[in-house]
């Protein structure tokens, strides 16, 4: 198989320093990863903050070494041959705000042209064309200090694709952008993976959506670890059997969900507040199950809302591996 | 939006020395310049040496009444005129760490092109040295215009005094490419470092005050500090009569000091790559190349 990323048992372990108030501890950000990713997949890491999506990033993009255990891009082993894998990919981190601001947006984007050994005239027809699509060719001169955070991201982007690496990582392209413009990037993204089979690009996202609409495949990860992987459409069939409720309610009046998992035929629930109410994901064995939870709902003077019967998620497909939604995750991470 | 056609071959390996230079000159270029416009960059150019200049002599006006005849007032103006390199070169090398990984957030997307890292930050490092010439420009000629500070350009030894620029100003990329590497292993208080130690050279290698004034148990220090014996030739070469008057270093021909020196830009050229090699090892291993401290 013609593999443009392969890990194999990749680890990472942060040693963080103590301080008067805090013992020297250590971190596992990543435990045990295998992967591999095809030449000419559009391949996502689905996790929320605090997953070691980017830490696997940083790992695979030579800026971090692995504690332990292979990780090899076009080929090349990231630890031990990273001047060789420089050259052949690129990579975009979103939600920063970086780039040189004294210098224009093609001025910026050209001297990394000039990094990549890219001939100026032809460094300059790509920067012209790049920023027609994403719709920034009046801003080609602007200083980019100058630019609003989403425009400089999306800069960052044309940086990204102007070199035309074999493997390209996306790292939250789309934190931070508006609507229309996260729109642009998944259509360009996906046009710009059509037009040459042999591109690869790795997708890290904590939006479903993004994952489910762009990834020929996506690996779930949480706690450092690869929980599943498989086709967007492969991983939510193996919900298929089960049936998927979204309810609002009022307050749940100290009602853990935890209770409601009890319930016979009830899966998995995950709990989210939201403005004076409550929103439950209930992933059931059959629909008669809902009469449960129901009773048990009214019986604690719990209302419901609204109540709208869906096909599954990648969202429940988290639920129903890790035991509580993607924003639950995310709190845990954080502490 | 659609996307473009084509797939990107990997840079060449040929050349990457070459373009990273010329790319990072570009750069550091025109961060020094093109943060006012072009005038008021011009007027910063001619004020900021010359008050620095202008300090110095305000004080040795007050120490020493007035004596700007006596061959000690030329010696500290050239010393303190030439150390503007040390500033330049040393921390602007070292400070493009800082630089781009602190402000501009960039150094991760230097670090993962295909480029030589210590050719960028030396690139990098060229941007302040061209500056810091001008300086050193404006400083002499100022002094001997205006406080007869006795240079005669028919005098001038120009062989001695290209060389042991040339050869000093690679020896100080050197130390500003160990003192980069460093500070790529130091995440907090990283920005202190290069005017630490760019003041403390100031104090012992000569630049204001001949090493025989220090204390006997001091002077061994700037004798290892090779911007001593970098001042030294500057000076000889520029002025050698007033280098006669004070005789640190009079045990040594011009040959013996260049031969010092060279020495000392071999080691510190192999140190630095040396020492570069240890700590991007190390800073990938500590995680540190994207790790801001929001200073």
């Amino acid at each position: 198989m013609d593999l443009a990323i392969h890990t194999e048992k990749l680890a990472r372990v942060y040693k963080l320093r103590g301080n008067k108030k805090e013992a020297a501890k250590e971190l596992v950000a990543l435990r045990d990863i295998n992967l591999d990713v095809r030449r000419g997949e559009l391949f996502g890491l689905l996790g929320p903050n605090g997953a070691g999506k980017t830490t696997l990033i940083k790992i695979l993009t030579t800026l971090l070494a692995p504690s332990s255990g292979v990780a090899r891009v076009a080929g090349y082993d990231v630890a031990s041959e990273p001047e060789k894998v420089r050259p052949r990919i690129n990579m975009v981190s979103g939600g920063e705000s970086s780039g040189y601001g004294l210098l224009t947006v093609r001025e910026n984007l050209w001297m990394f042209a000039q990094f990549y050994g890219i001939p100026s005239k032809l460094a300059n027809e790509r920067i012209k064309q790049l920023l027609d699509i994403v719709r920034m060719s009046d801003r080609m001169n602007t200083k980019s200090s100058d630019l609003s955070t989403g425009l400089r991201q999306k800069m960052n982007i044309v940086r990204g694709f102007l070199t035309d690496p074999e493997v390209l990582f996306l790292d939250e392209p789309t934190l931070g952008l508006d609507v229309e413009a996260s729109l642009d990037v998944r259509n360009f993204v996906r046009g710009w993976m059509e037009a040459n089979p042999d591109r690869t690009l790795l997708l890290t996202t904590h939006y479903m959506v993004e994952a489910d609409e762009l990834c020929d495949r996506v690996a779930i990860i949480n706690g450092g670890q690869v929980l599943a992987c498989d086709t967007p459409a492969n991983l939510k069939r193996q919900l298929q059997s089960d049936v998927i409720y979204r309810m609002e309610v009022s307050p749940l009046n100290g009602l853990q969900p935890e209770a409601l998992e009890a319930l016979g035929g009830v899966r998995k629930v995950s709990h989210e507040a939201q403005d004076g109410a409550a929103v439950l994901e209930l992933i059931l064995a059959e629909d008669d199950a809902l009469g449960s939870v129901v009773n048990m709902l009214t019986g604690k003077d719990i209302h419901i809302l609204n109540l709208q019967k869906r096909e599954p998620s990648l969202e429940d497909v988290f639920v129903n591996l890790v035991g509580h939604s993607m924003k639950e995750a995310e709190s845990d991470a954080n502490g | 939006m659609q996307a473009t056609q084509g797939i990107g071959k990997p840079a060449k390996e040929r050349g990457v020395s070459g373009r990273t230079f010329r790319a990072a000159a570009w750069l550091g270029w025109q961060i020094e310049s093109n943060w006012a416009d072009p005038l008021i960059f011009f007027i910063y150019s001619v004020i900021k040496p010359l008050s620095g200049a202008a300090i110095l002599v305000v004080m040795y006006s007050v120490i020493t009444n007035g004596a700007f005849d006596d061959p000690m007032f030329a010696y500290i103006y050239l010393g303190n005129a030439f150390y503007i390199y040390v500033a330049a070169v040393l921390t602007g090398v070292s400070w493009t760490v800082i630089d781009d990984r602190e402000i501009y957030r960039m150094l991760k997307y230097i670090y993962i092109a295909p480029v030589h890292v210590p050719v960028y930050l030396l690139g990098r490092g060229f941007a302040k040295f061209a500056f810091g010439s001008l300086a050193v420009f404006i400083t002499i000629a100022a002094g001997v215009y205006f406080l007869n500070v006795p240079l005669d350009l028919s005098l001038v030894n120009w062989p001695l005094f290209a060389v042991s620029l040339t050869l000093g100003i690679v020896m100080l990329a050197m130390m500003g490419l160990v003192l980069g590497s460093v500070m790529l292993l130091i995440v907090n208080n990283a920005n202190f470092m290069g005017e630490a130690v760019a003041g403390a050279l100031y104090l012992f290698s000569g630049a204001v005050f001949p090493l025989s004034i220090l204390p006997g148990w001091l002077q061994p220090v700037g004798y290892i500090i090779p911007i001593s014996y970098w001042l030294e030739l500057l000076r000889r070469s520029v002025v050698g009569q007033v280098a006669e008057s004070f005789p640190t270093f009079s045990q040594f021909s011009d040959i013996q000091l260049l031969a010092i020196l060279a020495g000392l830009t071999a080691l510190f050229t192999i140190l630095g790559f040396v020492v570069f090699r240890y700590c991007d090892h190390q800073a990938r291993e500590k995680g540190y190349l994207d790790r801001y401290s929001n200073f």
